[in-house]
């Protein structure tokens, strides 16, 4: 008989897989990694691909998509902690300065404002533009 | 007869109300299910990454990360204030705005300084007119939040936490009880809770052993940790959004009452100003035989 580990994959957002498992291969940080049931504890992150499980008792493999993570494997479990977002740190650094912008936004509304006289100061040139364009194409035919 | 127009209007209209209203609790209670869903699909994520980070306290236990050290002397706070985007939904936004309010008033005696990260319409607009120190914000998370748009600002908190502008961080939210009762709740996040990851399993402190890192262990755990707060706050965030649902579903079954029963009395004194007005019509017609 085939040993067995049992795999969790979850992400913040939802329970994604748990069962028990032949055979798992994972894109980790630094290369792919295969895992087989007595594997050495292990902790590592996980780069965005899709995460193969050969699920016991079942001919075809479960595959599941993961947008990056963390990867923890003890002797009989691993653990799967599934980001739902595409991570980095630039990505995380520009969304922290978005909800920074936003605040500050939120507080002067008056630049907001200015902004939006802007904008339809140009919504306008452009349409006057797209006018000319169509007078222009049906004098032309 | 005077009156009875005007009264038969304030019925229709008030009708009209209390269709409305009883449609909102229709909805509310459609979306409070599936809220409460996912909620409970939150739950196993904090519990696994709780798991590991404990592991890791007792596998690892010579690096220190920021997030564990209690730091002596508390000048400035952080606040993250979870609120919801809309209104009518009965006192859910103003409790947890009233224990925030009285929360920062305790801290700025001590003479701590407070900064606020905002989650809601609400509780920026709320903390806008107050004058709160709002450093960042977000708002239409919608009925299904994306942990994706909570990053950025839980990042802000986490960097200047790590930097040392502030010392702690609280949230303030709805905590979902059941359908007729919710709690606003303002609990420590940040120095984490030594409590919280300690390992209950007994046969992994027995025997000495460490992980394997890839890279290096303080990258693995930095990353984790921050992960860990992230679904604290995704967690909080889910059930105040359950909590809205359920709150609104109950203030809008009391408005539906009421407006029946405002229906009922303006029906009564309808009727009655309908019959005073036949009596006196009659009455009238029988003086005048009378009198011929």
């Amino acid at each position: 008989m085939t040993q067995l580990i049992h795999v969790d994959v979850v992400s913040a957002e939802e329970h994604i897989f748990s069962g028990e498992a032949e055979f798992i291969v994972l894109p980790g940080e630094m290369g792919e990694l295969g895992i087989y049931p007595r594997h050495t504890p292990l902790i590592t992150r996980i780069r965005p691909g899709s995460v193969r499980i050969r699920v016991a008792g079942r001919d075809d493999e479960e595959l599941v998509f993961v947008s990056g993570g963390i990867l923890e494997v003890q002797p009989d479990v691993v653990t799967v902690l599934a980001d739902t977002a595409i991570r980095g740190h630039d990505l995380d650094e520009a969304k922290a300065l978005e909800a920074k912008r936003l605040a500050e936004e939120a507080l002067v509304e008056k630049s907001a404002s200015l902004d939006y006289a802007k904008a339809s100061a140009e919504l306008a040139s452009a349409v006057a533009q797209l006018a000319a364009i169509q007078k222009l194409r049906k004098t032309l035919r | 007869m005077a009156g009875s127009k005007e009264i038969r209007m304030k019925i229709k209209s008030v009708q009209n109300t209390r269709k409305i209203t009883k449609a909102m609790e229709m909805v509310a209670a459609s979306k409070m299910r599936k809220a409460q869903d996912r909620m409970r699909a939150t739950r196993p994520y904090g519990e696994k990454i709780r798991q590991v980070a404990a592991h890791l306290s007792t596998a690892h236990p010579e690096y220190q990360h920021p997030y564990l050290v209690q730091r002596e002397k508390v000048k400035s706070v952080g606040f993250i204030l979870v609120t919801s985007d809309k209104g009518l939904c009965g006192g859910l936004n103003t409790n947890v705005l009233r224990q925030l309010t009285q929360a920062m008033k305790k801290w700025e005696n001590q003479g701590a300084k407070i900064e606020l990260v905002t989650i809601g319409n609400k509780g920026l607009s709320f903390m806008q007119r107050m004058g709160g120190n709002v450093v960042a914000q977000v708002t239409q998370l919608g009925d299904t939040p994306h942990l994706e748009k909570l990053i950025g600002p839980v990042k802000v908190m986490l960097d200047r936490y790590t930097n040392g502008e502030i010392d702690a961080v609280y949230i303030a939210y709805n905590r979902f009880i059941n359908t007729m009762k919710q709690e606003p709740t303002i609990e420590p996040l940040l120095p984490l809770a030594k409590g919280e990851l300690k390992d209950n399993n007994n046969q992994a402190n027995t025997t000495a052993w460490d992980y394997i890192y890839e890279p290096d262990p303080k990258a693995v755990i930095d990353e984790l940790m921050v992960r860990y707060v992230e679904a604290l706050v995704y967690q909080a965030v889910t059930e105040n959004i359950a909590s809205e649902q359920s709150a609104r579903m109950v203030a809008m079954k009391a408005a539906s009452d009421n407006a029946g029963n405002v229906i009922g009395e303006l029906q009564l004194i309808y009727n009655k100003s309908r019959q005073a007005a036949i009596t006196k019509e009659l009455s009238e017609i029988v003086g005048g035989a009378a009198a011929v």
